[in-house]
């Protein structure tokens, strides 16, 4: 079996009454898409919140390629190889789509106690910036503003900066949302490329592109880890049928 | 000893006009997540209009008669026309816009005043002394300024707690969007609290009439307290700027008092004067800073 | 008529002969009070400059930044009192001496507004938003309070320089000498200010102010750059201070007022925040305005007031924003 790149351990969370995470585990495997589904309100943001450092868990452990990282802040999980592709509103608006990227590329690229060059003209983080650019397929628009941009092209963009910080892991959070039936096609396509290179944990509602892509999906419910396993076997899992499917997917 | 009780006596007033001005203030800070520095010209309002109605009508209680709905009438017609519009805006544009409701509020009360400023007696029936502890004669004005600021203290605890118009400017605290969603109207909700927290610096400012010199700007001095007692009780908390308002006040005061001699123990009396002052204007920084550390977010901050 | 970027360099240039050429065109019609006058201007215009570094580009809304330009000045007065005197500044735990030499006084200002930038800052920086507009501005106000208590240099009444400071070559006594080497050191200032902004540092600057937790997330250690940052624009403010005690040659607490950096913040909103050029534009018009409307009336403040309010409601982009155009927004 392939090694395992994240672990989740008795991750529990609480907000005040609310308990958003209950002693949940979890495996991540080097090189799967791992899919994380399960109704609203089951604690799966709560869950990749934990993951990404957005949030401290109240009680529980996370090792990440063998070292814990449970309570470690933000930026050091980004070092270590642990990106986040947020939702929408987490790119740069006001600065140009290369902007973006560049930056995503220089927080890799050393420290950034450089007070003179102008870093838009750095060749040492251009070099990097035309395989991002066309990575996501964005090398047209590289001058606009990233405000400007469609829905679907800040997507690309946002899973772009997440894939410029070269990551062993990227959690994708409902890439989708919001998106027509064109463009899910066209990020179920990135995504699969993306295998070759960086491991996936893929938060998603949209069940035929969980189907399609996903090598182990786990099944979340009011905070607790239901089921792991292959889609065949989470189709065909009684508990996970009752509790969330139902009739939806044959 | 006696000098002791009757500085810890000062500190509380100090600490229940400062409660006054900072638990308006922070509802407005919490709720309407704006930041508003002209706080204190309705506590300036407050005294004016106080002193004036005083001195015309020879009745301090006229004075506060009339002063309260000026304060809260003035401060809600001012949420309408400028706050309002700010509330979606970048901090700096809510500091920029409240500072120049001070600079306005500033010239027209000399304008209209001039620049002397204007003194108010305290009312011949609360000028003696009482004895509130046998044998501590402390000044019956000073004493019911404590007997108002523990009055509004309990008000603001039973609205807040047994009222439907106190729940729901708690729900508007916890959740803007849910709150309105649930047919609160929010619009009026902020208004209305607006105009509550004008109201309670416009008492904080005819009652420190007697006390301070009423003279334009001297919402400013205290705004600077205000903020402190905000920033130690935690954003959005009327417990928190009781609390606050106690400690400040106290520590102020004691600090004041007590410093000089303190520092005279070591140094010479020159010297220790000279430093002690200086400590003593510090304190409440140092105490805020010191809390800061300890607590980021206040001590009883609003939301967990 | 012509290319936003055309019509900004044309504007930038126009400002900068005009500058230049102030002193002498202002003794040709017979009025020197305007040296000093714009030397004041460009003054405050070097303090507004490094608030934008943090406000406009930083988005730290610092309501203490003043305590910067007032501990310059102080340290500047200070250093010229003891000088004066002959006494030591402190003997323990090492000697001091006082000294009227800005080559001594001017670097003790900025490394003094430095240190004491990098303790506000690490404690302030912890904190955001509101939080930090009200610590930023206590602080300052402490600052205040201790100077007005402090007795030895004049307390509230503040402290007069018997001269200006001297440097070699230069008599600083001569109001146009004095005037060129503030337009050279604010000209300098913002040609570092310009690199600042466009470098790497500069980049995390503007996208921590966007988007903090995603800069965190892409792993940048945000609070450390942000406190560089502040630390900088508290020694150029600094700076500003070592030269307003030279210009006026009086300092007093009032210079370090959370009004006063209310002052300076309103120079940036009005002259364009996050622009560098902006704020320049902001201290002249503000500081002519006060000139201006005092002539007609003592309550200028009445209409200042409400127009503030108008600007900041209606036209967020300041001047610099209607002139250049709105290309270079950060929003």
């Amino acid at each position: 079996m392939a090694e395992i790149l994240l672990r989740a351990q008795d991750l529990s969370k609480s907000f005040g009454a609310v308990q958003a995470c209950r002693n949940l585990s979890l495996d991540i495997a080097t090189g799967e898409i791992h899919a994380l589904i399960g109704p609203n309100g089951a604690g799966k943001t709560t869950l990749l919140n934990q993951l990404s450092g957005d949030l401290m868990p109240d009680s529980g452990h996370i090792f990440f390629n063998g070292k814990e990282i449970s309570r470690l802040p933000l930026h050091k999980r980004a070092h270590l190889g642990l990106s986040r592709a947020y939702q929408i509103t987490s790119i740069f608006p006001h600065l140009s789509v290369e902007e973006n990227l560049l930056l995503a590329i220089q927080a890799h690229s050393g420290h950034s106690f450089r007070f003179w060059k102008n870093a838009a003209t750095d060749p040492q983080l251009q070099a990097q910036l035309i395989p991002a650019l066309e990575q996501v397929g964005l090398a047209e628009r590289a001058g606009e503003r990233a405000g400007s941009l469609s829905h679907g092209e800040k997507r690309q963009l946002e899973v772009g900066m997440a894939l410029a910080c070269k990551p062993k892991l990227l959690l994708l959070d409902e890439p989708m949302a919001g998106m027509g039936p064109g463009g899910t096609v066209e990020l179920s396509k990135l995504i699969l490329k993306l295998k070759e290179h960086v491991t996936i944990l893929l938060v998603e509602h949209d069940m035929n592109a969980i189907f399609a892509l996903a090598d182990r999906i786990t099944v979340l419910v009011y905070g607790e880890a239901i089921a792991t396993g292959t889609p065949e076997q989470i189709r065909s899992d009684p508990a996970v049928r009752q509790a969330y499917l139902g009739d939806e997917v044959q | 000893m006696l000098l002791i009780i009757e500085q810890v006596l000062n500190g509380l007033q100090l600490g229940i006009m400062l409660f006054l001005m900072s638990a308006g203030l922070t509802l407005v800070f919490g709720i309407m997540q704006v930041i508003n520095l002209a706080h204190g010209s309705f506590y300036m309002l407050g005294a004016f209009v106080g002193a004036t109605v005083t001195a015309c009508t020879g009745s301090f209680l006229a004075g506060i008669a009339v002063a309260l709905p000026a304060a809260a009438l003035a401060g809600m017609l001012v949420e309408a026309l400028v706050l309002r519009r700010l509330y979606k805006k970048d901090h700096v544009d809510q500091v920029l816009a409240t500072f120049g409701l001070i600079m306005f509020f500033n010239e027209a009360t000399r304008m209209i005043w001039g620049r002397q400023p204007l003194f108010m007696d305290v009312p011949p029936w609360l000028s003696g002394s009482i004895e509130i502890i046998p044998g501590v004669p402390y000044p019956s004005y000073r004493v019911a300024v404590i007997g108002v600021g523990a009055l509004v203290a309990l008000f603001l605890y039973i609205l807040f707690t047994h009222t439907r118009i106190g729940m729901q400017i708690r729900a508007g605290a916890s959740n803007r969007e849910m709150a309105g969603a649930l047919g609160i109207n929010i619009k009026m909700l902020y208004t209305l609290v607006f105009g509550l927290g004008t109201l309670l610096a416009g008492l904080a400012g005819v009652m420190a009439g007697p006390i301070l010199a009423v003279e334009a700007g001297m919402g400013e001095s205290i705004l600077i307290l205000t903020f402190v007692v905000i920033v130690i009780g935690g954003i959005g908390s009327v417990r928190g700027a009781l609390v606050g308002a106690l400690l400040v006040g106290m520590v102020d005061t004691l600090g004041r008092a007590f410093l000089p001699a303190l520092f005279r123990l070591f140094l010479s009396p020159a010297y220790a004067d000279g430093v002690a002052a200086s400590m003593a204007s510090m304190s409440i920084y140092i105490l805020m800073a010191a809390i800061l550390v300890w607590r980021p977010r206040g001590l009883l901050p609003a939301h967990a | 008529m012509f290319r936003q970027s055309t019509r900004k360099i044309l504007f930038l240039a126009a400002g900068a002969l005009f500058l230049l050429l102030l002193p002498p065109v202002a003794k040709l019609v017979g009025e020197p009070y305007f040296i000093s006058l714009f030397s004041r201007i460009l003054i405050y215009a070097l303090a507004a400059v490094s608030l934008d570094l943090i406000l406009g580009y930083g988005g730290m809304v610092s309501l203490g930044h003043a305590a910067f330009f007032g501990i310059g000045a102080y340290v500047v007065s200070i250093f010229a009192f003891h000088g004066f005197e002959g006494s030591p500044i402190i003997s323990w735990p090492f000697t001091l001496h006082g000294q009227t030499s800005g080559l001594v006084a001017w670097p003790a200002a900025i490394l003094a507004c430095a240190l004491l930038a990098a303790i506000i800052g690490a404690l302030s920086l912890r904190t955001s938003g509101m939080h930090f507009i009200m610590i930023t501005l206590a602080f300052a106000q402490m600052l205040y309070y201790f100077f007005v208590s402090l007795e030895a240099y004049g307390g509230d009444d503040g402290l007069s320089l018997f001269s200006r400071n001297t440097l070699p070559g230069l008599d600083l006594g001569d109001d146009t000498h004095f005037y060129y080497l503030c337009l050279a050191l604010l000209f300098t200032f913002l040609f570092i200010a310009w690199r600042l902004v466009h470098s790497r540092f500069g980049m995390v600057i503007r996208g921590s102010r966007e988007n903090e937790k995603r800069m965190q997330a892409l792993g940048f250690p945000t609070f450390r750059y942000k406190l560089v940052c502040f630390i900088i624009a508290g020694a150029a403010a600094g700076l500003a201070g070592a030269l307003i005690a030279n210009q006026t040659e009086y300092v007093s607490p009032g210079l370090m007022h959370w009004t006063r950096s209310g002052e300076i913040l309103i120079m940036v909103l009005l002259g364009g925040m996050g622009t560098l050029f902006g704020p320049v534009l902001g201290a002249a018009t503000f500081l002519l305005l006060e000139e201006v409307l005092a002539i007609y009336t003592e309550h200028w403040m009445f209409y200042l007031g409400p127009f503030l309010i108008v600007v900041v409601l209606f036209a967020k982009h300041g001047i610099y924003g209607i002139i250049a155009g709105r290309e270079e927004k950060h929003g």
